[in-house]
């Protein structure tokens, strides 16, 4: 239990006094992948937003590695540790892909404002540095070709991958990824899943928000469902698969097969 | 060897590595520039070419704000005028040399958007202009009210230009060579600063504050350091011009010159590097070309705008690459 590198604690989050989270809590063990799913409007986007920083609960705590974030700006989350991408896309569309690597890698930078001014030899070192890091991470997912296009100019299928390249520049510990396939068609989905399970075979955390259920069930280890803000079941695939509750809350759902 | 087929803006960015070639390109623009007094031995001349100097480095540093760091600010004459009062005062009532005044005026004006910017940075878009437009009013009553220490509205006098020793930068042929330099000393620390970790930063925070959160860029820090950053380089511009002209009125300064420098940072093209010159061109030309009816300034600069922005929207800099990009995409 103590070991574990996210853990939430009955969190609760209403709107207006509609309930969007009731007292859950969950734990994400390192380097495991585990899922949230649920019908639409089960609270998903809601706990994911807490846990990133968007959000605020209403009550209950949010611990990542021994320190309580709840409280904490989505800034101060991500210099703990903890990367994001978004379901609708937030990348830098004006500058170049490679920039946008960069500027993942921000967190590990030292150079001041006088060192930039100056444009001193530590600035230019670290700039090679950034770069070369970059242009590496950019290649592993093919995307080095493109390292001088405007972000904005990708297809959206690369524009996912980059912004999944951008999140992992600055070599997070935990990987918080909101409907990653969405969108894509399957073989640019499985695709994404294949990285996804590259990175937690290199030892990467994640916690994933999906409504694509052929990705979530081959992909996560642990995976908690919800239904109105509440948790209906947790365990592997084949638990959740054949849990009663999880059959209800998804009867007649066409993508559930 | 194969050739790919590439997409011309990339190859063009590709060939040039942009490091070493911008810096390139600056330096040349400007040792073009130091022919200036050579060629036109004339002193109305070579003073028009110092107030450009003197422009280009208030509507670089607006456009470092504005295109770059993407806050409208209409306070950018305000921190001009404070620079410029802090210089001037420093020397008159207290007897300090210009060269003191340069830096006191950048770090006080540095020191004022550092206390203006923490409420105010909070604000966006619209408000944000409000903001500092509001702030640039109060500089400018103030600049008219505190009569023991401005001058008031009949100016400061006795302003005393910058010297080594006996030797004064009093004529304009002299000024030439300090405005010169300064101008390139900000316009280097502003690409400079463009290539640099924090620049990609604050464009990052421009482009995408929710994309910056998460990578861990602290957004408001961001924005505040880079309204400082450029409140300080409009000081030093203010600095500069109280001591070239060895006077300073506040109607200078008006919120009207805030608008003003905001066109011409759009004319020149918001977000490019070399837009500024462009603008600071114009936006000194212009008024010498049309001396006799002030009203026609105005509407030409209004016009101009207008035109600028729907031919191209990214101002007159923008044009070079859209010609290229026209043309580039006929088939050979």
């Amino acid at each position: 239990m103590s070991d574990s590198l996210l853990r939430v604690e009955s969190l609760n989050c209403y709107f207006a006094g509609l309930r969007a989270v009731a007292e859950l809590s969950f734990d994400v063990q390192p380097g495991e992948i585990k899922a949230v799913i649920g019908p639409n409007g089960a609270g998903k986007s809601t706990l994911f937003n807490m846990i990133a920083g968007v959000t605020r609960p209403t009550s209950g705590e949010i611990w990542f590695d021994g320190s309580r974030i709840d409280n904490l700006p989505t800034f101060r989350r991500a210099r703990l540790g903890i990367a994001r991408t978004f379901q609708n896309l937030q990348i830098f569309r004006e500058m170049t892909v490679l920039e946008n690597v960069m500027v993942g890698r921000h967190m590990q930078g030292q150079s001041s404002v006088m060192g930039a001014l100056l444009y001193t030899p530590a600035m230019r070192a670290e700039n090679r540095a950034m770069t070369e890091t970059a242009l590496d991470l950019l290649a592993r997912f093919e995307l080095d070709t493109k390292a001088q296009v405007l972000a904005g100019d990708l297809s959206f299928g690369q524009m996912k991958v980059l912004e999944l390249a951008r999140a992992l520049a600055s070599k997070p510990r935990l990987l918080l990824l909101d409907e990653p396939a969405a969108g894509l068609p399957q073989a640019e989905a499985e695709h994404i899943g294949q990285i996804i399970t590259t990175l937690n075979r290199d030892g990467m955390t994640v916690l994933l928000v999906e409504h694509n259920m052929r990705m979530v069930m081959s992909l996560s280890h642990d995976i908690l469902v919800l239904n109105n803000g509440l948790r209906i079941a947790e365990g592997d695939a084949d638990h959740v698969r054949r849990h009663p509750d999880v059959l209800a809350a998804y009867l007649g759902d066409a993508e559930y097969a | 060897m194969t050739v790919l087929p590439m997409n011309t803006a990339v190859t063009a960015r590709a060939a040039r590595p942009w490091h070493l070639s911008d810096h390139a390109r600056l330096l040349i623009v400007w040792f073009a520039l130091l022919v200036i007094p050579f060629l036109a031995p004339n002193a109305y001349v070579v003073s028009l070419a110092n107030m450009m100097f003197i422009n280009i480095i208030l509507i670089a540093s607006l456009n470092l704000l504005m295109g770059y760091g993407g806050q409208i600010s209409l306070g950018h004459a305000g921190f001009y005028g404070l620079g410029a009062y802090v210089s001037g005062v420093l020397g008159v009532k207290f007897g300090l040399s210009a060269w003191v005044g340069l830096p006191a005026a950048a770090l006080i004006t540095g020191l004022a958007a550092l206390l203006i910017g923490i409420p105010v940075l909070r604000l966006r878009g619209l408000y944000l202009s409000m903001a500092t437009l509001g702030w640039n009013a109060i500089l400018v009553v103030l600049f008219n009210r505190l009569v023991d220490i401005t001058g008031g509205p009949n100016g400061l006098l006795g302003v005393r230009p910058f010297s080594f020793g006996d030797f004064a930068l009093d004529n304009d042929f002299r000024q030439f060579p300090l405005v010169w330099l300064v101008a390139l000393l900000v316009m280097l620390a502003i690409l400079n600063f463009l290539r640099s970790r924090i620049g990609r930063a604050v464009r990052a925070v421009a482009t995408n504050e929710l994309g910056a959160d998460a990578v861990g860029i602290d957004s408001f820090r961001t924005k505040l350091l880079v309204f400082v950053l450029t409140a300080g380089m409009a000081g030093i511009a203010g600095s500069l011009y109280v001591h070239v002209n060895q006077f300073a009125s506040p109607e200078t300064f008006s919120v009207s010159s805030s608008i003003l420098l905001v066109v011409m940072v759009a004319i020149g093209g918001s977000g490019s590097f070399w837009g500024p010159i462009l603008g600071a061109a114009i936006y000194t030309a212009v008024p010498q070309v049309l001396l006799d009816y002030e009203d026609a300034e105005l509407m030409l600069f209004g016009l101009a705008m207008l035109i600028v922005l729907i031919v191209s929207p990214t101002g007159l800099a923008g044009i070079p690459a859209a010609l290229r990009r026209r043309f580039a995409r006929r088939p050979a």
